[in-house]
């Protein structure tokens, strides 16, 4: 008979590392979504260049050859990470990279008039963007901003790989060492799904309260 | 003599191949009610919008209360404007918008009180108490909560009036701001504008299709085609002897479509 709870404890300890890599890979994909986003929307050719470089290349490449990098590679430049940072590097640059586009187009899609309007008030860009456009082009990006946390979520599995350990990690360390396949994979995917369900509940709150007073409608 | 407060000297506007101004000359003096008619596409709108900075101009020069809309004084010549000097003249000028571009997101409170308080430093209180004064003398002061989304559109209208006067501009232009309205919204847009007219001494430039307002709220008429001024004159001149053809041609359409005179 094989004593379950000290091995669901060590699942849930790996449960603890997909939370907080999820959690910080999302932190670092929103603010490279953002700066790569509206970067790539400057007057500046330069930095127009530089954001679409690194959408193209993080979105263009495997996240599996970014972790590696990030982790192995990276050292003999002199930069070494933990499993922990080369994670959260890798998944919030690589997730940052599709978040960017989701905001560029949400801003693309608020209508031209509604610039002509902060135009004719004389509002400067800086309060443009973070008055006028933002708080409307928020709501649009929202959904596809859940969708990418989920894929964030469920792509910290793949840090198992530099040994970091996570939930996959050691749901393999429990069936190596009691031999039984069912029961750590359930309770993972549960675990998985349990926590898919909380991003996407998370999100549709956010939803509601940034489209708060608009009604659906666009004027 | 006055100087004149808008002084637009022969300006060139074009979209690529087409050319929408073509060296177009005009003065406005300072409080005069203006009427921008003629058939669409002939310019009259391109104007307005030039004139808010919305549009760029291929050649020519715009004076607006003694200084250069799109040039300034750079080393002793005249070089082309950038964003701060386009900013400090933006504040001579507010529009009215024929689609009201309210922020959908804010209240219409908020919808009139964001730009004092972004632009002109001016504190929340200040402003707020000038806009409930601009929502009384639009009629729209108990509807200071709602959003946009729950206003008919001749509320929105005036809204959008209230919002462009919040800045106090020396020129006010309306661009169509009828045009989208259901028939029976027209009139209490026009009121706010009558009054308007009545109470400031604001230079006023309109485009509009509303031949009747245009007659009783201009100083002057002015009658484009294809990117010129064709007749210009006082609105009786104007609406009753036009004397060149193309303006005698458009009034006989416009009236047989329906519209009062």
């Amino acid at each position: 008979m094989i004593d379950w709870s000290g091995y669901i404890g060590l699942i849930l300890q790996g449960a603890l590392v997909t939370v907080e890599l999820t959690v910080m890979g999302s932190a670092l994909a929103l603010v490279m979504a953002f700066t790569a986003g509206l970067g790539r929307m400057s007057r500046f050719a330069a930095v127009r260049a530089l954001a679409t470089v690194y959408i193209e290349f993080f979105r263009g490449t495997s996240i599996f050859v970014q972790l590696f990098w990030a982790y192995f590679v990276l050292p003999f430049a002199g930069i070494t990470l933990t499993p922990m940072q080369a994670g959260v590097l890798a998944l919030g640059l690589n997730v940052g990279a599709y978040g960017a586009e989701v905001v560029r187009g949400a801003v693309r899609a608020i209508g031209r008039e509604q610039l002509e309007a902060c135009v004719a008030l004389n509002l400067g860009r800086y309060h443009r963007m973070r008055h006028v456009i933002l708080p409307q082009a928020l709501p649009l990006m929202l959904p596809t901003f859940g969708n990418n946390a989920i894929e964030l979520l469920k792509g910290t599995a793949v840090v198992s790989l530099i040994s970091l350990t996570d939930m996959t990690f050691q749901a393999q360390v429990v069936r190596a060492q009691t031999g039984s396949t069912l029961i750590p994979f359930a309770t993972i995917l549960v675990l998985y799904f349990a926590m898919a369900m909380a991003v996407s509940a998370g999100v549709r709150w956010l939803e509601r309260r940034a489209s708060r007073g608009l009604d659906g409608m666009r004027v | 003599m006055p100087s004149p407060i808008i002084r637009i000297d022969n300006i060139l506007k074009t979209y690529g191949p087409l050319t929408v101004l073509d060296g177009l000359s005009m003065d406005v003096m300072p409080g005069e009610k203006l009427a921008l008619i003629g058939p669409s596409g002939s310019g009259k709108t391109t104007i307005l919008r030039i004139l808010m900075t919305l549009e760029k101009i291929n050649g020519g020069h715009i004076e607006v209360d003694g200084d250069q809309l799109y040039h300034m004084q750079k080393a002793g010549s005249l070089a082309a404007a950038d964003e701060k000097h386009l900013q400090k003249m933006r504040t001579k000028i507010g529009m009215v918008f024929q689609h009201f571009n309210l922020f959908p997101h804010k209240c219409v409170l908020d919808n009139i009180t964001l730009a004092p308080m972004l632009t002109k430093g001016e504190t929340k209180t200040a402003a707020e108490a000038r806009a409930m004064e601009l929502l009384d003398m639009v009629g729209m002061a108990e509807k200071a909560k709602h959003m946009p989304a729950q206003l008919s559109g001749g509320q929105k209208q005036r809204v959008a009036i209230a919002r462009a006067l919040a800045l106090s501009p020396k020129i006010m232009l309306f661009d169509e701001v009828t045009s989208a309205l259901d028939p029976e919204l027209v009139e209490e847009v026009l009121n706010v504008m009558r009054k308007l007219a009545a109470e400031t001494d604001m230079t006023m430039l309109l485009v509009t299709h509303e031949m009747g307002f245009a007659h009783d709220f201009a100083d002057r008429v002015l009658f484009f085609d294809k990117g010129r001024i064709v007749e210009e004159g006082k609105p009786d001149d104007i609406f009753r002897n036009p004397r060149q053809e193309r303006t005698q041609n458009f009034l006989r359409k416009i009236i047989a479509a329906g519209h009062r005179v």
